[in-house]
Parts: C-alpha cells; sequence; structure tokens
C-alpha cells in the first residue's frame, strides 16, 4: 500500500477567533507508505508534535481527514486508536505506570486489545517471555520484575516504555521526541533498540526529534516542518547521503526567512 | 479495666465498621486521586436503606448486598457527572451528595431517624447471634471485624485482577490506560462505583448493629476516612507487607481510639465534629512532614 498513514487536507487552529489566534495547519497534506521508518525534524511551534497529536487522537482535527491503512480514524477516539498503534513520550513516566512494578506494566500491555475483567492480573506462564524481552534490554531489568517503575532512571523507564509500546502488534509506531529528556548514552541505546524494534516488527514508524543526528542516521525517510508544512521531504539514496551538515543548512536557511 | 475492655470493644467494633468505607474511600482517594465527597451521602443512604428494608422484613444479608448496589449506583453517577458531563470532580460530588439527602429521606418515609425493632440483623441473627451468645458485647467487634476482613480479602483479589490493575493505572497514569487501548474514564466511574459500594455498606453494618439509621449521620464521613487512610499510610507506610487496605482499616481503628479517648477525657458530643476536622489536619500536616523527612534521607 502506497499511502498507508495519510493526512487528506487537515487543518488545526488553536484558540479560534480570539486574539490568540494560532494556525498551525491549513490544508496539510502526507502520505506515508507502509513499513517505512520516517523521521521528523522542524524547529519549535513548526507543528510536529500537533500532527502526532492529530494522528494519535489526541486532538481533534478541525477540518480534513486522517487515514490509516485506509480506513478513516478521523473520528476514533485516542484509546480506541490505540488498538492499532503505540506512541512513546518524551516525558519517560508518560509511557510507564510508575507506581506499578516492571511486570505488572508488562502484564498490562500484553492483554492490549483484550477484555479486562476478573482474570488473574499477571499470568505467570508470560514471566519468562517478560524476562526474555527485558534481557535484550541489557539493562538488568530481568531480576527487577517486582521492583516499581518510579526506582527505574529515566533511560530505564524510557527503554520499558518502548519495549511496552511494541509488546503487542501494532501497525503503526509514534516516537514523540523520545530521546530528549535522556542523557547521551542512554539516548543512543534507546536509538539502538528503537531500531531493532522496528527492523523485527517490521512497522511503519514516526519518529519526531530534535536531535539531527539520529534524524539523518535512522529512518529511510526525513522530513522538515516549518510552519505547518513540509519543506523539505528526502527518502531513498538522498536519505543515506545526508549529513547532519545539510540539515544544519536547511535549519538555517528557514530560520533565516523566519528572522531569527 | 471492665470500662477500659468495653472502650475497647467500641473503638474496635467501629474502626472495623467504618474501616469498610475506609478501604472505599482508599480506593478513590489513594487508588483514583479523586477527592470524592459523595461519601458523605452515600453512607447516610446504607444506613437508612438497611433500617428500612430490614424493618420491612427483608434478609439482613440480602440487604448488606442491596445496599452495596445502591452505594455503587450513587457512585456510578458520580463518576458520570465529572467523567462524560466534565463538571470537577469536588462539585460531582457536591451534587450527588446534596441530592441525596432528599433520597435519604424518601428511603425512610421522611424520618430523621429509623429504627429497626426485634428485626433480625446480622449482628442478633445467624452466625452473629450465636457470637453474641459466646462473647457477648464482644460478638459485635468480632462480626464487625469479619464482614470487614471478607471485604478486605475480596477487595485486594480484585486489586490483582486485570480489571484491578487497570484500575490502578488509571489513577496512577491515565495515558498509559490510553496506550492499551481503554478509556481511563470508565475507569473512574468504576472506582467511584467501589468505592460507594463500600462506603454504603459499612453504613448498612452500622445500622443494624446499632439498629437505628440516622439520616444526618453522613456529615464528616469524608474527613473521618481520608483521616484514617493517611494516618493509616503514616503509621505503617514503610512496612513492606502489609496492604494497603490493611492499613486504611488500622488508621480507622486509630482514629476512632482517638475519638474514644477524647470524648472519655470529657469533651462534649456538640464538638466532634470539629475535632473529626482538627485529627484530619494534624494527619494530614504530619504525613506531609513525614514525607520531607523521608526525601531528605534519600
Amino acid at each position: 500500500m502506497d499511502n498507508f498513514v495519510s493526512f487528506e487536507h487537515v487543518s488545526k487552529i488553536f484558540n479560534a477567533g480570539s486574539i490568540n489566534q494560532n494556525v498551525i495547519f491549513s490544508d496539510f497534506n502526507l502520505s506515508i507508505s507502509k513499513g517505512s521508518f520516517v523521521s521528523v525534524v522542524g524547529s519549535n511551534g513548526s507543528g510536529k508534535t500537533t500532527m502526532l497529536n492529530l494522528l494519535c487522537g489526541s486532538l481533534p482535527v478541525d477540518t480534513g481527514m486522517i487515514k490509516v491503512g485506509g480506513t478513516d480514524v478521523t473520528k476514533l477516539k485516542e484509546h480506541q486508536r490505540s488498538a492499532f498503534l503505540g506512541r512513546v513520550y518524551q516525558d519517560p513516566s508518560a509511557g510507564t505506570c510508575p507506581n506499578l512494578t516492571i511486570l505488572e506494566n508488562m502484564a498490562l500491555a500484553d492483554n492490549k486489545g483484550k477484555s479486562y475483567f476478573l482474570q488473574r492480573g499477571v499470568n505467570r506462564k508470560r514471566i519468562n517471555d517478560f524476562k526474555e524481552k527485558l534481557s535484550l534490554l541489557k539493562m538488568g531489568l530481568e531480576d527487577k520484575l517486582e521492583q516499581r517503575v518510579s526506582t527505574l532512571s529515566g533511560g530505564q523507564r524510557q527503554a520499558l516504555a518502548l519495549l511496552i509500546a511494541a509488546e503487542t502488534d501494532l501497525d503503526l509506531l509514534i516516537l514523540d521526541e523520545h530521546t530528549a529528556a535522556l542523557d547521551p548514552n542512554s539516548a543512543a541505546t534507546v536509538m539502538e533498540l528503537t531500531k531493532r524494534v522496528v527492523e523485527e516488527k517490521h512497522v511503519t514508524t514516526l519518529m519526531v526529534t530534535h536531535n539531527l543526528k539520529f534524524a539523518a542516521d535512522y529512518g529511510d525517510r526525513l522530513f522538515m516542518m516549518h510552519r505547518g508544512n513540509i519543506v523539505y521531504d528526502i527518502s531513498g539514496e538522498t536519505k543515506k547521503q545526508v549529513s547532519i551538515r545539510d540539515l544544519t543548512d536547511k535549519f538555517d536557511e528557514i530560520s533565516i526567512e523566519d528572522g531569527n | 479495666m471492665q470500662i477500659f475492655l468495653g472502650l475497647l470493644e467500641v473503638v474496635l467494633r467501629e474502626g472495623f465498621i467504618y474501616g469498610i468505607m475506609a478501604m472505599g474511600v482508599y480506593i478513590t482517594y489513594k487508588v483514583l486521586n479523586f477527592p470524592d465527597l459523595s461519601v458523605d451521602g452515600t453512607f447516610p443512604l446504607g444506613c437508612c436503606l438497611a433500617a428500612e428494608l430490614i424493618t420491612k422484613g427483608m434478609n439482613p444479608w440480602i440487604s448488606c448486598l442491596i445496599c452495596l448496589a445502591a452505594g455503587g449506583a450513587a457512585g456510578a453517577l458520580t463518576g458520570v457527572l465529572h467523567v462524560k458531563l466534565r463538571i470537577t470532580d469536588l462539585m460531582s460530588g457536591i451534587l450527588v451528595m446534596t441530592a441525596l439527602y432528599s433520597v435519604n429521606m424518601v428511603v425512610t418515609e421522611k424520618k430523621a431517624i429509623l429504627s429497626i425493632f426485634n428485626m433480625p440483623t446480622i449482628f442478633n441473627s445467624g452466625i452473629g447471634g450465636k457470637l453474641y451468645g459466646m462473647f457477648g458485647q464482644w460478638g459485635w467487634a468480632v462480626m464487625a471485624g469479619i464482614v470487614c476482613l471478607a471485604v478486605k480479602l475480596i477487595l485486594d483479589m480484585y486489586l490483582e485482577t486485570r480489571s484491578g490493575l487497570l484500575l490502578r493505572a488509571a489513577g496512577n497514569n491515565p495515558k498509559f490506560v490510553v496506550s492499551i487501548g481503554k478509556d481511563p474514564g470508565n475507569m473512574k466511574i468504576l472506582g467511584l462505583m467501589i468505592g460507594n459500594a463500600l462506603t454504603a455498606l459499612s453504613g448498612c453494618v452500622l445500622a443494624q448493629q446499632r439498629e437505628s439509621a440516622d439520616a444526618g449521620s453522613g456529615t464528616g464521613m469524608v474527613v473521618m476516612s481520608l483521616a484514617a487512610v493517611i494516618i493509616g499510610s503514616a503509621v505503617l507506610g514503610k512496612a513492606k507487607y502489609i496492604r494497603s487496605t490493611t492499613t486504611a482499616v488500622i488508621g480507622m481503628i486509630v482514629y476512632r481510639a482517638c475519638l474514644t479517648i477524647a470524648m472519655q477525657l470529657g469533651l462534649e458530643t456538640i464538638y466532634l465534629k470539629a475535632l473529626m476536622s482538627i485529627l484530619f489536619v494534624i494527619a494530614l500536616i504530619s504525613s506531609r512532614y513525614n514525607d520531607e523527612r523521608r526525601k531528605k534521607n534519600g
């Protein structure tokens, strides 16, 4: 399928009609093919995060349509869209439940899409699977199953959040500046893990990042957003050869236009 | 000594009975992070409904189940007002509490106090009757303890189920619940139903033990339960293998003991509600102080 994810004539205005009116998108169009790993860059206020929020249903669109896998998802609520997508947030505490243990977090996510009634919350038979998945992180978390997530470091939590987001089958992985709050080492580890998850699952991935190195090094397509439009869009060989230098030059060009 | 033992029985009995409500409030306040004021209305709802049903000849245990359901319905109403109609959490509770005044009056057929005369209750018939025969007044404390323990065990089991885990997640991080495809709002409604069902049950058991119901008995129930939850976690917060449900009940027993001591020292009943508020403030401030100290010590 060529456009697995598509935005069609989407508009979004914050505080419409007031003095603070802020037009984020007017007639925004985008299509992403199945299985691609897309990096999105752009300055603050360019609409990157709003785009993700519209796609995930955290914000409603004003007009236009969003499709995933050919189906119109515009009217679906956020939790309904979670059925086919996984999202990792910038804030490491957003993707997990800090007061629950690692095991409870994984067990909850393991049942995504199933019913949540009076079945036993933690299926003991799955523990070995969980341990195996955690051991891939090489963070020693497999021995800390009974520990509360609040006791983990930011990097560990984010790695766990990524595992949890991709625990069940999903069509779309949304990464919302998911390395921005981490130290350089943890960020690199989480990024490597991201690559592995994406390759294993062949899942269509949309990654918003401020880290131009990651944007250049990972993914098979890259686009830059500015004032609610896509101003630079590369894929294939061009994407493979792009350097951070090219991206910073492009960034500067836009910034000059903007007068800062 | 005789007097002391008598008082100890009263403290334990009332601690267990109100402890059922404390566990309910633990669910709304601690698990869901929802300051639920409808409790002040659902407690007398349980009292009045129990007295009315039992007077009409209803089996006392079935009366308990009906009170659970009625409390659950009131909790659902609070939840719907908050989640679906987007009224603030405090206001939703106040609205339901206020409306329940009228409901309770309808239930008691406009009587402020309703007495149960010579009808079987869980305390004077069946097991309760036998316990009373064996231990006298202490039979009441034992019976209240049995009901409280049963509720605690069921609640503990529930919190380990998938639904229970999801409930805890909904209070802890609603975004996480969304990310696994569930609506945290619905879990909030469910939690409020559980909390208020237990509160009504607590009122129902109290009415059966006292053999009378007071439609005005709700004032201060929120304050009392919150204080119990806070005292419990302050006293036993560090103990690893004690569950929070137990902590809430123990907090309630400590709280009832404080009230009883104050009364024994000669405090007039009219000052009781003021004392309840003061105890709450002390509990809240000392727990905050405790937290800060714990943070400093790493």
